[in-house]
């Protein structure tokens, strides 16, 4: 059931992200192109998904549980760090260079070029690097 | 006309991670899905389903509109891995990339994933300014 639900979710999720344009690469690199020709599209992307999460998330989890399990897993990290800020640094280097997050990587691996493979592998080797440093 | 199609994808994509926390409890960041589906395969059956839903979603919708896929970046492999090991790398540091901190962090108010956000936006839009009319790349 829980697989179930998941398989649905990220269905829809990936629906929005081809519906949207951000598997087009192009576009989201249009749309960081802040200070050349801007192609504001996307900003209505993260705009339209933080409206629905904004509102409903306060709700949900005023909740006691989740319907299907028995605890929310949410993070605990509060403060803002060095590691926060020097990740999301490199991840939005990485992003602008190429215009995947992991979201569309991922979803865009549904085009059997072979772009997205090669990325989402690279990123893969990342994800492990991070890893092993870590120790 | 050219908002309606992304507002839509984005309330979409907000409506799936609702789903995931009223029904599962979990934040829908996908770096995080991705890593612990591998590192934590024993315990992931939901995570491995909704990535393989991540992949069919696409197919759904561009057999279903008749909207053509997207091409490819046009970029050499080399700067794929280059970006996509930095997108790996930095998502794991930073824990989160633009679902976990940008579609749910911000969804939950959490000053941690404003500043996450905020700072990948400046980088991402940094590099395209470099990329594109430092270096002359591109568009």
């Amino acid at each position: 059931m829980n697989a179930l639900v998941a398989l649905i979710a990220g269905t829809v999720f990936g629906i929005g992200l081809a519906m949207s344009g951000m598997t087009d690469t192009a576009k989201v690199q249009g749309f960081l192109d802040l200070f050349g020709t801007w192609v504001p599209d996307l900003a209505f992307v993260m705009g339209g998904a933080v409206l629905v999460t904004a509102i409903a998330f306060r709700f949900v989890l005023k909740r006691r549980a989740p319907l299907l399990v028995g605890q929310f897993h949410l993070p605990t990290a509060r403060h803002i760090d060095g590691r926060l800020l020097t990740g999301s640094a490199l991840f939005g280097i990485g992003w602008g260079l190429y215009g995947y997050c992991p979201g569309p990587a991922v979803a865009a691996l549904a085009y059997l070029d072979w772009q997205p493979l090669v990325f989402v592998l690279s990123m893969l080797v990342g994800m492990g690097l991070r890893q092993i440093t870590a120790r | 006309m050219s908002y309606l199609l992304p507002l839509a994808g984005g309330i979409l994509i907000g409506l799936a991670a609702l789903v995931m926390l009223l029904f599962l409890g979990r934040i829908t960041g996908i770096s995080s899905i991705v890593w612990s589906a591998l590192s934590d395969a024993a315990t992931s059956a939901w995570r491995w389903a909704f990535l393989a839903g991540l992949i069919v979603g696409p197919l759904a919708f561009h057999a279903l509109s008749g909207q053509a896929a997207p091409a490819p970046n046009p970029s050499p492999w080399w700067l794929a891995v280059m970006a996509g090991v930095l997108v790996g790398y930095g998502t794991r540091l930073g824990s989160g990339c633009t679902s976990g901190h940008g579609v749910c962090g911000l969804g939950r108010l959490s000053m941690r994933s404003l500043a996450a956000t905020l700072t990948f936006m400046a980088t991402g839009i940094g590099t395209v300014y470099v990329l594109r009319h430092v270096l002359g790349a591109g568009a």
